[in-house]
């Protein structure tokens, strides 16, 4: 059971006098987390604006402007990332794309709603560029966090069961 | 989830008030009593526990959460939307559109928690608990988000009961 894994790991852990801090906790990365959630607001009150006014005519100035915020902060935050040295790529691609994956075919169910509701001109496209920012936020997030916590260390001690229990 | 699935298509299909109602009421009352209850009533008792027994207790209660709240948030939104479309309360020109937009606004916070912080969060402890040798530091790191989040997500539920009930009572 996972669960009695963890409390034999963790029971393991308190029979020791000091708490030893994984080294994994302590390394330094940019403030991914905090600029994709910035990101992330202002696309949502890109989509909250429009949302208000549809299906009536929407002024899309501000949308734009949301949009066009959030899409350079979102390319700050990969800028930043990508200079991280020996940081999890693969971990991180291997879990994004399955997240992305999921938020492409959310994103394109939203899409086909706006069509069906007859939204059209520059409102659909603004609203089609904001669910392309929005699809590749949380496949960003989630492929950093896991990939953040990755330890070579966890292969390396792995051996490869029956049971293909390792990953 | 399937089952709900179904329920929100057919719903959203024949365009029924009683049941868009039912779909939305539904999910809309699971999702706040969950949060509610998680945030307010288990995530304190778990700030209690020490770490091994918040830890398990973490590893079993995900996994369903994980599958719990998209279903309920799914059929609380798509109900939403097809009844606000369908009753004109997400027109410009309907007395009760502002409170339909500050419905939008609560959502927006919350969507913003659960899927730039929770989600990832969720999914990270999931990774790392089919690890041979799951980390209890980075479990209980990951969770720190829970708690922060926790506050809020209350707050933003009583304001959907304030919203709801007033949209209800027209």
């Amino acid at each position: 059971m996972l669960g009695d894994r963890v409390s034999a790991t963790s029971a393991h852990a308190e029979t020791h006098a000091e708490p030893v801090r994984d080294p994994i906790l302590d390394r330094k990365y940019p403030p991914v987390t905090a600029l994709c959630m910035v990101s992330l607001a202002l696309i949502v009150i890109g989509g909250i604006y429009l949302s208000a006014h549809l299906p009536q005519h929407v002024p899309l100035g501000p949308a734009i402007g949301l949009l066009v915020a959030s899409a350079a902060l979102f390319g700050v935050n990969v800028f930043l990332l990508a200079r991280v040295r020996d940081f999890a790529w693969d971990r991180f691609f291997e879990v994004g794309k399955w997240s992305l994956l999921a938020y492409a075919i959310i994103g394109a169910m939203i899409e086909y709603a706006f069509v069906r509701n007859h939204v059209g001109g520059g409102a659909l496209v603004v609203l089609t560029l904001s669910l392309a920012v929005f699809a590749v936020h949380v496949p960003t997030l989630v492929g950093f966090t896991v990939a953040r916590y990755y330890d070579p260390e966890d292969e390396l001690q792995a051996p490869s069961g029956p049971n293909g229990d390792h990953q | 989830m399937g089952a709900a699935l179904v329920l929100v298509i057919v719903a959203i299909a024949v365009n029924n008030t009683w049941l868009l109602m039912f779909v939305h009421v539904a999910g809309g009352a699971a999702w706040t009593i969950i949060d509610l209850f998680l945030g307010l009533v288990l995530g304190p008792i778990m700030g209690r526990m020490s770490i091994p027994a918040r830890v398990e207790f973490t590893t079993k209660l995900m996994p369903k959460v994980l599958l719990i709240m998209p279903t309920v948030v799914m059929m609380t939104l798509a109900g939403g939307w097809q009844l606000g479309t369908k009753l004109g309360t997400v027109l410009t020109g309907n007395p009760l559109h502002g409170w339909v937009v500050a419905s939008f606004i609560v959502v927006g916070v919350m969507s913003v928690l659960a899927l730039g912080l929770l989600e990832p969060a969720n999914i990270a402890v999931l990774v790392e608990l089919k690890k041979r040798r799951p980390k209890p530091q980075v479990i209980e790191h990951l969770m720190k988000r829970f708690i922060y989040c926790a506050g809020i997500l209350g707050i933003m539920q009583v304001a959907t009961l304030v919203i709801m009930t007033k949209l209800g009572a027209g």
